[in-house]
């Protein structure tokens, strides 16, 4: 099938960016300015832009939140895990060599993407006959019975397999934390995300969220395509997993994948922007660096967050990008006008910064006086929407 | 004999997850917003108790006088979370974000606690001594008796009174209860107030079986509870009450037998996954409830 002009061009150019990223990180890998310690939150950065990515699918294209994305998570990180080991210990592959560390870790987060796939779609298959609230609550759910499910098996605490111990860290897992390798994975998620959300099922699942009765009257078979996200968004959790397993430290605990992860993770996407890949990416690195920079006040983060969070509701709910993607494309054909209209437009935007900040107590004023009666109202309409 | 102290003991957690249940139950009958913050009331009555009975006993009066401070703190809680976060949101954005608004405060509420009072669980003084009634432990037949004193108060108040009536009445229809007359902002504060209020009697339950607080102490607490609330039918009373004893019992027999029934291979550890089972079963069969009504477009 012979592809139009721009839309080859625009996998060309994008392909091209992400060699220029693997260049960069190559040539400040070798040049010794990444730490050990900063190839570590690298590494952060990746499989938390896995998870936050894979989350929005469910939550900001499909439109429904999902609370326990860190149980399929947890299931991708124990199975990737366990099945190293035990081919390390079998001694089919040792991981001595660095090809071998990759193919061990292909086939890791293979095992462990699939595996959480298959339990998402199994959760997914009843989950999702419900919507808003319930299905928020039996997601919480299952995520809070995976994680209590593998703290009591015994092959998966202490070293693990015959010699395991339940209730405790899974500990001696092989570490296989090449960053170049992990990188072109992370890469190659978001291109499949991303082409994902605008193919046919891609459109379907967003029909689903705008109204689900009219998607379903429009020929939209709704469980498939629901089911299809969950699983989508499970696998990629799985993906994510199986590199948070092998990331460096050589432990997992069920303690790793609790609720408030799985918050944590709905925080990212939130802020983001709900059906925005490209916000997804930015919060996750955003929220995966910031916390490290400001270690000194590392217990008000969260206290942060929370405050952002709420504000946010109130004042701009769809997240930072909203539905915003960037396409590097388009930013290319832009930019020389861009160039051109700079000094205008760095105008403009001052002119509107200095009116914004006159019109701010005006604003906080009107906000607070309207307050007053609004649950008058009814919120039918506002409720039918979700 | 270990039966019926295990029936005793789930009574006991019971009528403390019936009255968390409520709060769930009457917060959602009236704006259909899950408050995840709920759970966190429950620490911030703790944590009260902790502060306010030292105060109370160097006053000279009871240590039990302290829970009506924390049902004050709780409640004034409860009418700021609602007047400064669910309100302003559930004017502008939609059912999913005054849930994530839900989830923030909980957060919040969490952090600012674990900031003001350190991570390390902190112990409560006694607050009532009890004689033992027919070989029982006083504390926890005192529990049961005040979960059900509660819960009949309660019952009466929504039945009974003017304010009851209007509560009901916003959870029916909104709409139609403005045009009737009802102050809709006032009924939504009151029932955040209630709700908060009972969450402090809870955590003087549970202080008094536990002696000592911590941080995540409604977590765990706050989603049983809500599982109760679930299963006797989100939004009805009664449902709350009935899920709550159910699963305060569950909770404890399955502690208690799940091993032996299954011939060891379920363990108890497994409790917690057994009462999320009972809330996805309830999900999936009847997701109204086991009192609720069917009302498809609800689900």
């Amino acid at each position: 099938m012979a592809m139009p002009k721009e839309k080859r061009n625009g996998t060309l150019i994008n392909f091209a960016a992400v060699m220029l990223g693997f260049v960069l990180l190559y040539l400040l890998k070798t040049s010794g300015l990444i730490s050990n310690y900063y190839q570590g939150i690298i590494i952060q950065c990746f499989f938390t832009i896995i998870m936050v990515a894979s989350l929005n699918i469910a939550t900001g294209y499909l439109g429904q939140l999902a609370l326990g994305h860190a149980g399929f998570m947890a299931i991708g990180a124990y199975t990737s895990a366990l099945v190293v080991k035990a081919l390390t210990n079998a001694d089919i592959l040792n991981g001595g060599t660095d090809l071998e560390k990759i193919i061990l870790l292909v086939i890791g987060i293979a095992c462990g993407a699939t595996l959480a796939a298959i339990i998402g779609a199994l959760v997914g298959i009843p989950a999702l006959r419900l919507r808003g609230d319930y299905l928020a609550i039996i997601t919480l759910g299952f995520g809070e019975i995976i994680r209590v499910v593998i703290q009591n098996l015994k092959f998966a605490g202490g070293k693990g397999l015959a010699a395991g111990q339940a209730g405790q860290a899974l500990i001696g897992i092989k570490i296989l934390n090449n960053v170049y390798f992990i990188y072109f994975i992370m890469a190659a998620s978001i291109a499949i995300l991303f082409c994902f959300v605008r193919s046919k099922s891609g459109r379907a699942i967003v029909a689903i969220r705008e109204d689900d009765i009219a998607s379903e009257a429009s020929g939209v078979n709704n469980t498939h395509y629901k089911v299809m996200a969950f699983t989508i968004a499970a696998f990629f959790a799985g993906v994510a997993g199986a590199i948070f397993a092998h990331r460096g430290t050589g432990t997992i605990q069920p303690a790793d994948f609790t609720f408030m992860k799985s918050t944590e993770y709905v925080i990212m996407v939130v802020i983001g922007g709900m059906s925005s890949l490209t916000g997804s990416v930015i919060a996750a690195v955003a929220l995966s660096i910031i916390p490290e920079i400001l270690r000194a006040f590392s217990e008000y983060r969260m206290l942060v967050y929370s405050v952002l969070l709420i504000i946010m509701m109130i004042f701009r709910p769809i997240g930072l990008c909203g539905r915003y993607e960037f396409s590097l494309r388009q930013f290319l054909i832009d930019l020389p006008q861009n160039i051109k209209n700079l000094p205008r437009n760095l105008q403009r935007f001052w002119l509107s910064c200095l009116q914004s900040a006159k019109d701010f107590p005006g604003r906080v004023k009107s906000f607070f006086s309207k307050d007053k009666g609004r649950d008058d109202g009814d919120n039918d309409e506002t409720e039918a929407v979700v | 004999m270990l039966f019926i102290t295990q029936v005793i003991n789930g009574l006991r957690a019971g009528s403390i997850y019936a009255l968390i249940a409520l709060g769930y139950t009457m917060v959602y009958g009236i704006i259909r917003l899950i408050n995840f913050a709920h759970g966190d009331f429950i620490m911030v009555g703790g944590y009260t108790l902790v502060f306010t009975i030292p105060v109370m006993v160097s006053l000279g009066m009871p240590p039990w006088t302290a829970a009506i401070l924390a049902v004050v703190v709780c409640a004034t809680v409860g009418i700021l979370v609602e007047k400064l976060a669910y309100n302003p949101v559930r004017a502008r954005g939609n059912n999913m974000s005054a849930l994530i608004t839900a989830i923030a405060m909980s957060l919040f509420l969490e952090n600012l606690a674990q900031i003001l009072f350190g991570a390390n669980p902190r112990t409560v003084k006694t607050l009532f001594t009890f004689p033992k009634i027919l070989g029982f432990d006083g504390t926890t037949i005192l529990t049961i008796i005040i979960g059900l004193a509660v819960m009949f108060a309660l019952q009466m108040f929504v039945m009974n009174t003017k304010m009851g009536q209007s509560m009901r009445a916003v959870s029916e229809n909104k709409s139609a209860s403005v045009l009737m007359g009802i102050n809709v902002n006032r009924t939504i504060t009151v029932t955040f107030a209630i709700g908060s209020g009972l969450a402090a009697i809870a955590a003087m339950m549970y202080c008094a079986q536990y002696n000592s607080v911590t941080i995540m102490m409604g977590y765990m607490l706050g989603l049983k509870a809500f599982v109760a609330a679930v299963l006797g039918g989100i939004g009805i009373i009664p449902g709350a009450m009935m899920g709550g004893i159910v699963i305060g019992l569950v909770e404890s027999l399955s502690k208690a037998y799940i091993g032996p029934l299954t011939g060891g291979l379920v363990t108890s550890a497994f409790s917690d996954a057994v009462v999320f089972a009972i809330l996805i079963i309830v999900l999936l069969v009847k997701p109204e409830g086991i009192l609720g009504k069917n009302q498809g477009e609800k689900v």
